[in-house]
């Protein structure tokens, strides 16, 4: 029984080993940047919109709504880092219900390698909003004493992050699976179809998790910007 | 019955026991969590969008304890390294 993306190798060499997950998340890389470069190609801002660009605006319009309200400051720093995870996990999951496609986000590699960047990601933001002095103490916030409690607190919700998209879709191709030797014909196309759904879900609490550890980096540039307003 | 056998059974039923029980609370949990928003959107109808997120984040966060009993089972599962050890005397 397949477990995961990584078990389809197509050529092992030394170096590089060429897996069924690099695979599938190079295909997807393209489809996304050709797409998106053939509908930005020729923009308009007249009555008539094209109804793939339509499409991506409301993509934007959405991320860029959600992001202002869950970080309650101006969305457009942040867009580039959580529309990409969004998007990207969104068209992994959707894909899968195309025959022969192993969704990528199934393999705990690509689940890490996002966890990481999401962790990366938050020192970066707070220290480029706040300076590096102010972040850090950051982590002594309540009293110096919850200083291992906070490095482990972030390192553990990293894990979470990654072992919670991992199981999620890799539980709903698997499911997929048994039930096809189990109860063929209808049950595998319901379980599949809910495996679309949790795919979707799964991508937006991806994101939605990243916005909230970003802007929980960022509290302290808020508190000291309404000190400023007030005084 | 010889350790490698041992090893087996015990991985077996304690990943077993391991996914089903530590499943049973986090699932009460997010019922409840799941209950009391149901609630407050029904009792204010137009803040659904905050309710929603803050739902999410929330369950996404009691979800954690069930994903590290998760890890633990697919761990015994698939990467245990007591299985390996002994695998690798028993050909070696």
């Amino acid at each position: 029984m397949r477990l995961s993306p990584d078990s389809i190798v197509f050529f092992e060499n030394t170096f590089i080993p060429l897996n069924g997950t690099i695979l599938f998340t190079w295909l997807v890389m393209a489809l996304l940047t050709l797409g998106s470069w053939f509908v930005t190609r020729r923009l308009s801002t007249g009555p008539h919109v094209p109804r793939w660009q339509n499409l991506i605006e409301i993509i934007i319009t959405l991320l860029l709504g959600q992001i202002r309200e869950v970080t309650r400051q101006e969305p457009r720093p942040f867009l580039p880092f959580i529309g990409t995870l969004f998007i990207f996990i969104a068209v992994c999951n959707l894909l899968s219900i195309i025959p022969g496609f192993q969704a990528p986000t199934g393999s705990l590699s690509t689940t890490a390698g996002l966890a990481i960047c999401v962790m990366v990601a938050v020192p970066l933001f707070g220290i480029q909003d706040s300076g590096v002095g102010a972040y850090l103490k950051n982590y002594i916030k309540p009293t110096p004493m919850m200083l291992p409690f906070n490095v482990i607190g972030e390192i553990s919700r990293t894990l979470a992050l990654a072992v919670r998209l991992f199981g999620n879709v890799m539980s709903s191709g698997m499911i997929g699976g048994i039930l096809l030797a189990i109860a063929p014909l209808i049950f595998p196309v319901i379980m599949q179809m809910l495996g679309l759904l949790t795919g979707i879900v799964q991508a937006y609490i991806f994101a939605i998790l990243a916005a909230v550890y970003i802007a929980a980096g960022l509290q302290v540039h808020e508190e000291q910007a309404a000190k400023v307003e007030k005084s | 019955m010889d350790s490698l056998t041992l090893i087996a059974v015990a991985s077996i039923v304690s990943a077993a026991f391991c996914i089903s029980i530590g499943s049973i609370g986090p699932a009460l949990g997010e019922g409840r969590a799941l209950a009391m928003a149901l609630n407050s959107i029904a009792q204010q109808p137009d803040e659904t969008n905050t309710i929603t997120r803050t739902l999410f984040v929330g369950l996404a966060m009691v979800e954690s304890t069930a994903i590290y009993c998760f890890v633990v089972s697919m761990i015994l599962i698939f990467a245990n390294p007591f299985w390996n050890y002994f695998l690798s005397k028993i050909g070696g």
